[in-house]
């Protein structure tokens, strides 16, 4: 009765002159405890050695963008979510940019400063729960994630204050959020970010120097500057090979140009330095999250003059892009004049991230792999849609 | 029970626990239930976050994931299920040794949710493996994980394990496994299996069904 029909598997190309009879072949995932998520690889070993990396995906492709084309413009702000789901503020954030560009919608500037600050707090999630997840994929499965979870939930109970959900926020609104700020939040937020860097310096102390980090993390998954670049590798992954490219200078998006911080670059770009390039860059993001709790204004919470109801942007086509926590979060919106978009497209950073996968695996041993896809920091949802 | 209720009350007063070997053995499969460590998609988050420190899902003898399907009592189908996703499902439900638990978790896994429309999103996880508890939610909260998993504690608590109306997997003939779906040109072949859950149709009364 059960058939295997189902799962249909093709042998990689091997380079000229390799011996197949010696090779083994594995397909790791889609279920599998490293694959965060459903990820499938094909891998070819000679002995231990990585000679063939095919990634296979799809396994979680829900027709985000398909269903975007046919519902109103704010309907697809709930899908946003759903993308990239450990950090859905984020996304909600690049959406809402994307069709105020379209329609030339004002943002009051309280909103612009709650958007810093939830994007910004959303960043503080996302590289928490990646040392978690990575330190899981290195053995320390269990013990580094209680850390990083713990954090977490403290987060997640600022935002269940605000938006009433702990991870499926839909709170920006096209010209602003969708409601203000609880009474009493600012101070909670204000509580957490001056608790934040002593839990830095704990999680720090513990990986600075660890052996078992350093052995397996170090001059893993280099590759040359020119070809991240050339591969359109964004986020902590490039900033990790020294390239000094991060949108929020290089072209500041919300109030991004009033607050003093700095990008932090990496050296070699290994899998240990996209490790410690999270932490500066969780350190630079409680610098913007202080100012930004400092500075934050009185005033309108959205943009009273947007519409909500029978919303139609003008014909023509947008897109804009944020610095989300794992690379360049984008949206092109085409629009044809009606209530819906004639063309969605995400343009997502884990997604292209994966791209150079098997370029930083070729040579390595299988171990490495899990280590490296682990770096990347990927989230199915937002590869697949 | 045969029991009388009054005597096993005097017998436990003295230090004897009388029960009856159902009762223990649905004791003892209720109170260690070994999930799969088995992520789909945003509910999986919510999964990890109820085993972590601050719900800590070991308080009810939950927290072993187990990577492998062999080693596992209860598959937590948390996500999505897409239709290129369906099979492989399919088959880890047909790897778990028996007696195993199905819990749907989030509105995804229970009828496709916000993704129903979408081409390749399946319509429930019901439709190819049966299902004994269902989490609604998107994503349910992880006290809503927990809520659920302790209908399931109640619910194999009350198993039958012999006569007439035991449970499947106590029945020699019962099924341990269920076809695995194949790709097929516009959709899963088959798409749905009826034997695991056909509801009936619903007729009113002195109206038009």
């Amino acid at each position: 009765m059960i058939s295997d029909s189902s799962m249909p598997y093709s042998a990689p190309t091997l380079a000229p002159g390799a011996d197949d009879d010696q090779l083994l072949h594995v397909s790791l995932g889609p279920q599998h405890p490293s694959t965060h998520g459903v990820f499938r690889m094909n891998v070819v070993l000679d002995g231990e050695t990585v000679v063939s990396l095919k990634p296979v995906f799809g396994y979680l492709h829900r027709n985000h963008e398909k269903i975007a084309e046919g519902v109103t413009y704010l309907s697809s702000m709930p899908y946003t979510d759903r993308l990239d789901y450990i950090c859905p503020l984020s996304n909600n954030w690049a959406y809402a940019h994307a069709v105020e560009k379209l329609a030339g919608i004002e943002v009051p500037e309280r909103a612009e400063y709650m958007r810093v600050i939830l994007a910004e707090l959303t960043r503080l999630i996302n590289h928490t729960a990646f040392m978690g997840f990575i330190l899981g994929d290195m053995g320390a499965w269990g013990s580094a994630l209680m850390y990083a979870f713990r954090e977490r939930e403290l987060i997640l109970d600022l935002f269940e204050d605000l938006t009433g959900a702990r991870m499926m926020a839909n709170f920006m609104r096209f010209g602003g959020c969708r409601n203000d700020l609880p009474a009493g939040w600012a101070e909670k937020c204000s509580v957490l970010v001056d608790d934040y860097g002593p839990f830095l310096d704990e999680m720090e102390k513990f990986l600075v120097g660890n052996e078992i980090l350093l052995a397996r993390c170090q001059d893993v998954g280099q590759l040359p500057k020119e070809t991240l670049i050339n591969g359109g590798i964004t986020g902590p992954m490039l900033r990790a090979a020294g390239v000094n490219y991060d949108i929020r200078k290089a072209e500041p998006y919300g109030i991004y140009e009033r607050f003093s911080f700095r990008i932090p670059l990496g050296d070699k770009g290994d899998c240990y330095d996209r490790i410690m390039i999270r932490f500066l860059e969780m350190r630079e993001s409680l610098k913007i999250l202080r100012q930004a709790l400092d500075q934050l204004p009185e005033g309108e919470y959205v943009n009273p003059k947007a519409k909500i109801r029978g919303f139609k942007p003008p014909v023509g086509e947008a897109y804009a892009r944020i610095e989300g926590p794992k690379g360049e979060l984008g949206f092109h919106l085409i629009s044809d004049g009606t209530v819906n978009p004639y063309r969605y497209r995400v343009r997502p950073p884990s997604f292209i991230n994966l791209t150079l996968l098997e370029d930083m695996c070729l040579g390595l041993d299988l171990a490495d792999v899990v280590i490296i896809l682990g770096s990347i920091d990927i989230v199915l949802g937002e590869v697949d849609r | 029970m045969a029991i009388d209720p009054q005597l096993a009350a005097d017998l436990k007063s003295q230090g004897v626990h009388v029960t009856s070997f159902e009762q223990l053995i649905n004791w003892g499969r209720s109170s260690s239930l070994w999930p799969l460590q088995f992520g789909l998609a945003c509910c999986a988050i919510e999964m990890i976050a109820a085993t972590m420190a601050k719900y800590d899902m070991a308080r009810f003898g939950a927290e072993v994931f187990r990577p492998s399907p062999r080693q596992a009592d209860l598959m937590i189908v948390a996500g999505t299920v897409t239709k290129k996703m369906a099979p492989q499902v399919v088959r880890l439900y047909n790897q778990m040794a028996e007696p195993k638990y199905v819990i749907a978790m989030g509105a995804c896994a229970i009828s496709g949710g916000p993704f129903k429309d979408g081409y390749n999103v399946l319509k429930g996880i019901d439709r190819f493996i049966p299902v004994d508890v269902v989490i609604p939610g998107c994503p349910p909260r992880p006290e809503a994980l927990l809520e659920g998993l302790m209908t399931l504690r109640d619910k194999i608590a009350k198993e039958k394990l012999m006569g007439k109306h035991r449970v499947r997997h106590a029945d020699p003939n019962g099924a341990a496994s269920f076809p695995v779906p194949e790709y097929g040109a516009h959709d899963l072949e088959p798409a749905v299996n009826r034997d695991i859950w056909n509801p009936p149709a619903i007729t009113r009364e002195g109206g038009e069904a």
